[in-house]
């Protein structure tokens, strides 16, 4: 059975859930292999392995880290010189599109990216247009290389080797030309990263002002949301752009998207009509967004949102 | 031209995360004033505009929606006007488009580029993005550009692969998702947004960068600006000029295909009430109902 490679996602060691889905998803093509980059590998490896990696590729050269994007792609252009891989599958992050973009180029193939299901066969689905189309597509030359969402499919345990082997690569001088001199944290606070989160709470014109984001962010807090807020909130300034969803935004696919106070124009729909449940909260019985809704409450969210914050107080106990 | 389905629209959690303050070290005078900036630049539909594919071939029909310059690209217009009014140089446009692309180079020219060029040719229709940026490079090169300049994504496709492919293909230090740019001497910074802040990254020109929305206030163009932009050269290019073979480009070149594109299925109407002063609860009980609580 042929391989296919899996970009480990990690942060300082933590391998991040999306890694996990991206094993599930390679399973269906070949035997997944997964390629970690970075130092910290040893912790990685057995949750690694429990999730399907039959081999574990480690690079922990400190080069590597050094410089963005070009030699996680050089790393990976020459395993699939040596592999001859079914696929190579890689989160659909900034870096991670990056890293796909520049292997797409060396190595001659095709790519697809925020893909949201891979078949068998490498067919890929994508949800086009804030989700207004599924389009499907297949890499027709090369090796498929195919960047997949976050929350895309539901991540199943399946034991493997996860078997380590040291790899490295001799990086050219344009991977090398640019170099990361300083990594900055900025706190986040408690809240889940929105991209990432089970369930987002969002706010919109509705809200009123940057005050008001208050009753939004109790209700995020009392479901362990995230926070969002629509283009007309985040250029009002009532809350920061970092959390805006939409088209020129974050794009979401959480399990459960609260909207408060958003009509729903095309602009934020296109950042969260994947969802699966979306509640909304709206005065305006006409505002498109209750097209989208699995339920929804046309009244005032000041009185809405605080009595169902203090519900959900309760219910949990 | 690229918006065919293999150009693909994207996703989550790439983009833009704002603009996170100054690079570390504040801008210098560049030696020379001969500091040439290349910013690439896409003709998109409106993002307000509900978009379609072409039944025909999946490409994304441009008839039906007005077009507009990709909104993350007057950042990167922007940007370049600021550099080269702090450093001195030259600004040039270039986008890749059908015949009606023009009207997004003379906006960039309006706000004040110095030139345009337009890459267009009936062969580079249904373009994916490694095509895309195989034909961009080509038109870079040989321009003598320091700073090859885009916006970190387009609001159509939505893929942000082709700064980083460019890169790759001109063998040039990729800064992409930049917040914030400075040009010191020979030397770029840039604060790479990433998902737990920002990264500086440093570089050697010439250098590809793209940067994020918001990372500046992209001017209006003055009525002066749109009066002079009449008079600016645009060029146009066509793939004869870029040593490019029309099987190299284009929807029959392209390198992954769409097999099926069809509308979202409706969704099935939800339940809707009006608060009666126990909205609150309602949410609750459905939530509780769903096992979200």
């Amino acid at each position: 059975m042929a391989e296919v490679l899996v970009l480990v996602e990690h942060l300082d060691g933590g391998v991040r859930k999306v890694t996990y889905e991206l094993l599930t998803l390679a399973r269906r093509l070949g035997e997944p292999s997964a390629v970690y980059v970075g130092p910290g590998a040893d912790g990685a490896l057995a949750g690694l392995a429990e999730h399907g990696a039959a081999t574990v590729y480690v690079a922990e050269d400190a080069e590597l880290g050094k410089h963005p994007v070009a030699p996680k792609a050089e790393l990976l252009t020459s395993l699939v010189a040596e592999k001859a891989p079914a696929a190579v599958l890689v989160a659909s992050t900034a870096e991670g599109k990056e890293v796909a973009a520049r292997l797409a180029v060396r190595t001659g193939s095709g790519i697809i990216t925020d893909a949201v299901d891979v078949a068998a066969d490498g067919t890929a689905t994508q949800s086009v247009f804030g989700g207004a189309t599924i389009v499907k597509s297949k890499v027709t030359t090369g090796t498929p290389i195919i960047t997949v969402r976050t929350n895309s499919v539901a991540v199943e345990a399946a034991p493997a080797a996860g078997a380590r082997v040291d790899v490295s690569v001799d990086l050219s001088a344009a991977a090398t030309a640019a170099t990361t001199t300083e990594q900055v944290k900025q706190a986040k606070g408690g809240r889940p990263d929105l991209t990432e989160a089970a369930v987002v709470v969002s706010g919109g014109r509705g809200v009123g002002g940057a005050e008001g984001f208050g009753v939004i962010e109790a209700l995020a807090d009392s479901l362990d949301a995230a926070v969002g807020a629509s283009r007309a909130a985040t250029d009002a300034g009532w809350y920061p752009h970092q959390f805006q969803v939409g088209q020129t935004g974050k794009t979401v696919t959480p399990q459960l998207y609260i909207a408060n106070g958003i009509s729903g124009a095309i602009q934020h729909r296109a950042g969260m009509q994947t969802s699966k449940t979306v509640v909304v909260v709206n005065k305006d019985p006409e505002a498109p967004i209750f097209e989208l809704a699995d339920f929804g409450v046309v009244g005032d969210l000041f009185d809405v949102v605080p009595q169902l914050t203090e519900e959900i107080g309760k219910r949990k106990g | 031209m690229g918006a065919r389905g293999v150009e693909q629209p994207s996703g989550s959690d790439n983009q833009t995360t704002g603009a996170t303050g100054p690079a570390a070290r504040p801008n210098r005078e560049v030696d020379s004033a001969t500091m040439k900036i290349v910013v690439c630049i896409k003709q998109v539909p409106d993002s307000w505009a509900e978009k379609s594919l072409s039944p025909s071939d999946h490409t994304l029909d441009r008839g039906s929606v007005d077009a507009v310059m990709n909104e993350i690209d007057e950042y990167a217009v922007e940007e370049a006007l600021r550099l080269k009014e702090a450093n001195g140089g030259e600004v040039v446009v270039l986008s890749m488009g059908p015949s009606q692309a023009t009207d997004t180079i003379r906006k960039a020219l309006s706000m004040g580029a110095d030139a345009g060029v337009h890459v267009v040719d009936d062969a580079l229709h249904g373009s994916d993005a490694v095509a895309t940026s195989l034909a961009i490079a080509k038109a870079v090169e040989g321009r003598d550009a320091d700073i090859v300049m885009f916006g970190s994504e387009s609001t159509d496709a939505r893929m942000s692969v082709v700064p980083a492919m460019v890169a790759e293909r001109l063998g040039l230090p990729q800064l992409t998702f930049a917040s914030a740019v400075a040009v010191d001497g020979g030397t770029v910074r840039i604060n790479r947004v990433t998902e737990y802040g920002y990264d500086v990254v440093e570089g050697t020109l010439p250098a590809v960068v793209s940067v994020v929305e918001k990372i500046n206030e992209p001017r209006y163009p003055s009525f002066k600006g749109i009066m002079a932009a009449k008079k600016k050269k645009v060029e146009t290019v066509d793939l004869a000029a870029l040593g490019l073979s029309p099987d190299q480009v284009g929807l029959s070149a392209a390198w992954s295909v769409v097999e099926e594109a069809a509308a979202r299925p409706p969704k099935a109407k939800g339940t809707i009430v009006s608060d009666e002063g126990n909205g609150g609860m309602a949410i609750a009980d459905f939530l509780s109902a769903q096992k979200f609580i």
